[in-house]
């Protein structure tokens, strides 16, 4: 794994003063592949992102970004592009003034795909960005995301204020993009359900630790959701692992994650209701339980991860 | 692709398979690549090419070396043997389960299912 990951995060602790925003946290981006970053917020995913791009060193623990530290080494961030939440740029600066800045700083700058975003996501070029909507301020963080055709991409929440048709270009040329020229790209959402099937990997942290590192396609099988009278529920759910359960009269729909294949049809011939559950009701799920606490079966506060800003 | 619909590179090589069986992907002829069902179905080249190994390991599609994947010669038949011994458990036991529980006996069912084909 190593010989192939593009970053490999070692142990990493991250305090301010008396907040630790992340707490001996361990994992890699495999080259060459997709990483959703999932979480609640204030989970840790931002501070992770400033770590992996050189704009913060540990407190403990290393990071290491195509082999070496991140951090003041110019030769690593080139090949680093870092699309953050709400970027600033410049006041007087213009949409083209931003693309050109973008063009000097990476060395694989593609500057027809940048000219063909820019008419995709119809924006004015010569605009000052501080006169564009919150929306066509995510688009230029977009552009610049895709055009630096960086070995290592990070979009931390890119799409504040984009609509539907925006978001879906976004994931379009990303694919057609990353297809053509792949590359390791790692993606910070609340849009789970959008991104899910674009990603290759899933890494959700909480409260500034790993809850979950995995493929994409096995977490996808990993969890059912059944339902049915309560004791059955109950039966099922001590032999896997409960993640969360709510129960109205006597009925009671539980997640679980399943180890074995045979579960489902296991539940299904006890006669429970047994459906998929999908990547954002599973990281809801596993969200929702606080660490070291099993869910309680009882009545749980609404399912809502995030609000979409 | 279904989120909900189990692992997504299954769903690609049912639907190749669905092609290959309703005739529209003939054997000999090539299947899309993984980056076309990539961006066909909005999902990740990995996962896309997953499913086409898949269909490679079960003999459904050959690869030609710099070309891309060929539908094998005999694909059609193999997976219509395979759907028809799996049709029971798939769409029988389901079937059977819900008559059970509504109280309809096989009898029943099959004369239901007579006059189905009479319709």
């Amino acid at each position: 794994m190593t010989a192939t990951a593009a970053v490999t995060v070692d142990d990493v602790t991250m305090r301010f003063r008396e907040h630790t925003a992340l707490d001996g946290v361990s994992t890699t981006f495999a080259r060459d592949s997709i990483t959703g970053l999932l979480g609640r917020n204030g989970a840790g995913k931002t501070t992770l992102m400033q770590l992996v791009t050189g704009h913060r060193v540990p407190t403990t623990g290393s990071v290491h970004v195509f082999g070496a530290s991140p951090y003041e080494n110019d030769s690593v961030l080139q090949d680093v592009c870092f699309v953050r939440e709400g970027q600033r740029y410049p006041d007087h600066f213009r949409v083209q003034d931003a693309l050109s800045a973008a063009a000097m700083l990476f060395p694989n700058w593609d500057a027809d795909l940048a000219r063909s975003l820019l008419r995709d996501f119809d924006l004015p070029a010569k605009r000052t960005i501080k006169k564009l909507s919150r929306g066509m301020t995510s688009a230029v963080g977009i552009i610049i995301g895709l055009a630096s055709r960086a070995p290592l991409t990070l979009f931390d929440e890119p799409y504040l204020g984009l609509d539907a048709v925006a978001r879906q270009l976004f994931y379009d040329r990303l694919i057609a993009d990353y297809a053509e020229q792949p590359r390791t790209v790692v993606l910070s959402t609340h849009l789970i359900e959008e991104i899910a099937p674009l990603l290759e990997r899933v890494l959700l942290i909480d409260r500034g630790r790993v809850l979950l590192d995995d493929d994409a396609e096995s977490l996808r099988h990993s969890a059912v959701t059944v339902s049915g009278p309560a004791e059955h529920v109950q039966a099922f759910a001590r032999r896997h692992d409960l993640l969360h359960a709510e129960s109205l009269g006597g009925h009671t729909r539980a997640v679980v994650r399943v180890t074995d294949g045979d579960a489902r049809q296991a539940a299904a011939d006890t006669g429970l209701t047994v459906e998929p559950t999908n990547l954002q009701q599973l990281i809801v799920a596993m969200s929702l339980q606080t660490p070291g606490e099993r869910a309680p079966l009882q009545p749980a506060p609404p399912a809502d991860l995030e609000e979409v800003s | 692709m279904n989120e909900d619909a189990g692992p997504i590179f299954r769903q690609v090589a049912d639907q190749i398979e669905n092609a290959i069986v309703d005739g529209s992907l003939a054997e000999e002829s090539q299947a899309p690549s993984s980056n076309e069902l990539a961006a066909f179905h909005r999902i990740n080249p990995a996962t896309a090419a997953k499913g086409l190994n898949q269909l490679v390991a079960d003999g459904v599609l050959y690869k030609r070396r710099g070309v891309g994947m060929f539908v094998a010669p005999g694909a059609r038949e193999q997976l219509l043997k395979r759907r028809r011994s799996e049709f029971a458990d798939q769409y029988v036991r389901p079937l059977m389960t819900e008559a059970q529980k509504l109280g309809i006996s096989p009898r029943e069912l099959t004369a239901l299912i007579a006059d189905w084909e009479d319709q």
